[in-house]
């Protein structure tokens, strides 16, 4: 696409965030953007706006403030009752040409990675999909002779090729500069009671066309054996277990952590696990942000189910089990006296927080 | 001459390597311990074209050549090697023969449900007192108006209980060659259900446990006169070059066994560790690798090369691959049995423990050097060509 | 009917991914596969043809000429046609150039659905599919659990978070699918011949229709990267031996507390 001249870049201003709502009940992800976005904004001496887009949802625009807006503009329409990629795509894209925020991001959610993408071909701009760390910076971040270095650019990082890569993105040529931002990974800001933000309302009008899909049926049901590839946090146990029964005692602990149970191979003959539980070679190959191998030794064959976790932590008694070579921490100790202390301790911790 | 792979052996390899090590792998020790045969994987492979490869597609197979064929017991032998004989005895003792020998009516019934796997076929010529030696046949078969009848038994039969389709080889009456008496040797097409046809005992075996090893029986057994494979008294002649073609599917089999104990214990040696090191370290296990690494690629060498003839044969050239699949039966077996056994030796104790692949595959390894012609009647092969 | 289904060719991460010694990613050791979501799609199309008269699929890649091996992959499994779009100029694309791209490329073609992967295991982006939709002003469906066809529209089951959606689009449209939506079936070896003996389309930039030379390749892509580099392959962490099991669970507990889990 064609570059920006310095004078339409200058024209966008702002750091502007989408505040995901579902069901009238803002998402966490919200606030964290918000938090992210008011700390660029600083850096960038400007305001942090949230876009509030559903039906019926002005009530929420007081919550929004409390963690940070510093305004929020609510396209409100019955259209928007639930998220469908047009009208919301529509509604943000007209707020993007409207108001020109120089930053929009956008939660990496099921809902805004299809949202991001189809807006930021709309307004024609780059998307940084996924991004874990957001800077305000120059770029090049080095300057090259020949080639203008650009001050106060949104620089965004993200990990690729199943986080085995990490690449640094800019946008400098054009704007909005957009990304979506993964869950989990922003801190929001202490709630501020009784703090307001300036109110905007904005309605670009909806004429339903072939792009609105129609919503048969929306179910909330979410099914009882939860996969544990899609688990963030997995608490596996072997062998060193010892038992079925034993699994309650990691069972608690992966739900002090909002975390699920998987195992080995050797847990599901020895004890009778589920198969669909089991992670490795002939189980399942797991990337959980963490990963506790609990009693178990560590054979090539699980290793391989499980080393791309982000972080991994050990509980074994023998010291020379190969599972501590790809631990990031490695304990060496009775597991049946370590788990329960260990599930206190984070209901501790999380408490006191 | 081009040692490297096409593009599309490349790729069926893949493909092969990938259901292998997805479909069944994971359940090789449990049927191995269960004696259990997989249905579920044979009907997998039916829908995937494996049991239709080296067949032309008018008939519903998949057109490829005898090479891929061999890759694919090959790949799957690797993992398993009863999955590897299942593919082998259907493909090689059953299709084949109609194929070759078959009227364009015995083709057109039988070749399109046994290329696509709606069938599984089996192959009887051994009988408890004649193995490759046809001329100890006991099975009768006598025509009766429009129909033959069969009466005897034949035993260590591949596919055995679980086949629709057999081809089995009866004497049908006595002919004089060179002056002396001779059975006259004759091959039918037998269906299962057909009455008279029953299964006596299964074989409990030493290896390729899940496979159905069954006797079949035929009492008085009526079978409609044009069931008879290709012409009256010349069975001996299909039977020998139904093996010749056998030979090289068993031959893929311990190749692939071979290589599939190789490659665990490559890993098995990399992991272990003795007196503070890996057993990979050690010289021994070094040069004993080497070895058999050699020894594999050898093997394999001379199983694609007599895959590489039985294609050439298909397209018409006037070659015969006899000899080569000899050969090649002969050493991938030996191999298989050589490699197997060091294997297990590297696994030391563990070796021998039924939760490793090695105690299975060298457990396996042994019927390659028995089965469709023992290494004894290989050298008698080969040796008969040398010599005359 | 027609569908047209996209597809990547991608390194296959499962088998472990391979590093260099300096600890950057080998990714010339890597076997490459075709990107599983994409297969899933492929499949789905493949259904749908299997239950329907009248349906060709074809599949496009777009990416360097090795990349019609994944071409030739999905024909193998069933696909009637294959279209590779490769050219130099269209090197170094970003999500925005790529689906720019594509659509070009769809242009040429009649399609009366158009699936493509949630995303690819290398870029991780889940963008171009939606960004295609958007350039063909097609209706989008994201993340697709299940599709059926119904008369002159789909019938499909969305994922969210918390559950799903049952969407329904008139064709054309385009889904996005996920891996999860179906289990791929194995290419037959026939098939295999078969797919190398056909021959693939090839298109090049001359080929793209109602496409700027400014939205291709590096040069149309607007974002840039700034910095890039291999995660290095962490070996083993620390090791502790506590004194007690109330030590060993503070060690945990901190470091979950210093990595933000808690």
């Amino acid at each position: 696409m064609g570059a920006m001249n310095a004078e339409e870049l200058a024209k966008y201003k702002g750091v502007y965030v989408f505040a995901q709502q579902v069901d009238n009940k803002l998402s966490g992800i919200s606030f964290e953007l918000i938090g992210e976005g008011k700390r660029l904004a600083e850096k960038l001496g400007t305001d942090v706006t949230a876009v509030l887009i559903g039906s019926g949802v002005a009530g929420l625009v007081d919550e929004l403030a409390e963690y940070g807006a510093d305004k929020v503009i609510v396209v409100d329409d019955p259209e928007l009752k639930d998220y469908r990629t047009e009208p919301y795509a529509h509604a943000l894209t007209s707020v993007i040409n409207e108001y020109k925020p120089e930053i929009m991001l956008v939660g990496a959610t099921a809902i805004g990675r299809d949202l991001g993408p189809t807006v930021s071909a709309r307004v024609q701009t780059g998307l940084t999909a996924d991004c874990t760390l957001l800077e305000i910076g120059d770029f090049p971040i080095n300057p090259i002779p020949g080639k203008e270095q650009k001050p106060n650019q949104l620089l965004m990082t993200r990990p690729a090729f199943g986080g085995n890569t990490i690449a640094t993105i800019a946008c400098p040529d054009n704007r909005p500069q957009m990304a979506t931002v993964r869950p989990g990974v922003m801190q929001k800001l202490e709630p501020k009671k009784g703090a307001k933000a300036e109110v905007i309302n904005y309605n670009p009008g909806f004429t339903p066309d072939n792009k609105y899909v129609e919503i048969l049926e929306i179910s909330k049901a979410v099914s009882n054996i939860k996969n544990i590839m899609d688990a963030k946090i997995l608490v596996s146990g072997g062998r060193g277990v010892g038992s079925a029964e034993n699994f309650k005692m990691l069972e608690e602990l992966a739900d002090a952590l909002g975390g699920q149970i998987s195992c080995s191979r050797a847990a599901v003959e020895a004890f009778g696990m589920s198969n669909e539980l089991q992670v490795g070679q002939t189980g399942k190959t797991v990337r959980p942000n963490v990963y506790f191998a609990i009693g178990i030794s560590g054979a090539i064959q699980h290793v391989a189910g499980m080393e791309e976790s982000d972080l991994i932590i050990a509980i074994n008694k023998d010291e020379d089990a190969p599972i501590f070579d790809v631990a990031d921490y490695g304990i060496v100790g009775d597991l049946n006296k370590i788990v329960p202390l260990l599930t206190q301790g984070i209901k501790d911790a999380t408490a006191n927080k | 001459m081009d040692f490297t792979l096409s593009k599309k052996h490349e790729m069926a390899q893949s493909l092969f390597r990938e259901f292998a090590e997805n479909e069944v792998k994971p359940l090789a020790q449990e049927i191995d311990e269960q004696h259990r045969f997989p249905r579920e994987t044979v009907e997998k492979m039916a829908k995937a074209g494996f049991l239709g490869i080296p067949v032309p597609k008018e008939y519903e197979g998949q057109g490829c050549d005898p090479l891929t064929y061999a890759m694919c017991v090959e790949e799957l032998s690797k993992v398993c090697g009863t999955t590897g004989v299942i593919v082998s005895a259907h493909t090689s003792l059953c299709v084949d023969p109609i194929q070759t020998y078959g009227t364009p009516e015995q083709k057109a019934k039988y070749i399109p449900d046994l290329a696509s796997g709606r069938k599984l076929g089996a192959f009887g010529l051994t009988e408890p007192g004649a193995g490759t030696d046809a001329q100890g046949q006991q099975t009768k078969a006598v025509l009766d108006g429009d129909e033959w009848v069969l009466n005897g038994s034949k035993c260590f039969i591949t596919n055995g209980k679980e086949a629709d389709i057999y081809i089995v080889i009866a004497v049908t009456g006595k002919i004089e060659k060179r002056g002396r008496m001779q059975k006259e040797i004759s091959a039918f097409i037998v269906e299962k259900g057909t009455p008279g046809f029953t299964f006596g005992t299964k074989e409990n075996k030493m290896g390729i446990c899940a496979s159905s090893t069954y006797e079949l029986i035929f009492t008085d057994c009526r079978i409609p006169k044009e069931n008879i494979l290709g012409a009256k008294g010349k069975g001996f002649g299909i039977a020998m070059h139904t093996l010749d073609g056998g030979r090289i599917g068993i031959a893929a089999q311990a190749l692939g066994i071979a290589e599939g104990a190789l490659e665990t214990t490559i890993n098995y040696v990399k992991e272990r560790k003795q007196f503070g090191r890996s057993i990979a370290q050690f010289q021994n296990t070094q040069f004993v690798l080497a070895d058999l690494a050699t020894k594999v690629e050898a093997a394999k060498l001379l199983v694609y090369k007599a895959a590489a003839k039985k294609g050439e044969y298909q397209n018409g050239a006037k070659v015969s691959y006899s000899v080569e699949a000899a050969m090649a039966k002969l050493y991938a077996a030996e191999v298989a049995m050589e490699v197997t056994t060091k294997c297990v030796q590297l696994h030391g104790g563990y070796g021998y423990i039924k939760e490793y692949d090695v105690e299975r595959m060298m457990r396996d390894a042994k019927i390659t050097e028995i089965y469709e012609g023992t290494s004894e009647v290989q050298r008698m092969v080969i040796s008969a060509n040398l010599l005359n | 009917m027609k569908i047209v289904v996209c597809v990547k060719q991608v390194p296959d991460t499962k088998g472990g991914v391979k590093f260099n010694p300096d600890g950057t990613l080998d990714r010339a050791a890597m076997l490459t596969i075709m990107n599983p979501d994409d297969k899933a799609g492929l499949e789905a199309a493949l259904r749908i043809k299997d239950q329907n008269d009248d349906v060709e699929v074809t599949v496009i890649t777009m990416g360097l000429p090795k990349a019609e091996e994944v071409l030739r992959e999905a024909m193998a499994m069933g696909a009637d046609k294959g279209i590779l779009v490769t050219d130099r100029v269209l090197g170094g694309a970003d999500t925005w150039a790529t689906s720019t791209t594509l659509a070009g490329a769809l242009r040429t073609l009649d399609y009366d659905l158009v699936i493509t992967g949630r995303q690819a295991i290398d870029g991780d982006t889940a963008q171009v599919g939606p960004q295609i939709a958007e350039h063909l002003g097609l209706p989008v469906i994201s993340y697709a659990q299940e599709i059926k066809v119904e008369g002159d529209s789909v019938v499909v089951k969305r994922q969210y978070d918390d559950g799903y959606h049952m969407l329904k689009a008139k064709m054309p449209c385009l889904i996005t699918a996920l891996a999860e939506l179906n289990e791929a079936r194995y290419m037959t070896p026939g098939g295999i011949f078969d797919a190398y003996d056909a021959e693939i389309q090839v298109m090049g930039r001359a080929d793209l229709v109602d496409v700027d030379d400014s939205n291709l390749g590096l040069n149309g892509s607007p974002t840039k990267i700034a910095k890039a580099s291999d995660k290095v392959r962490k070996g083993a962490g620390e090791k502790f031996t506590p004194d007690s099991p109330d030590e060993a669970a503070k060690i945990i507990v901190d470091a979950l507390l210093t990595k933000h889990i808690i």
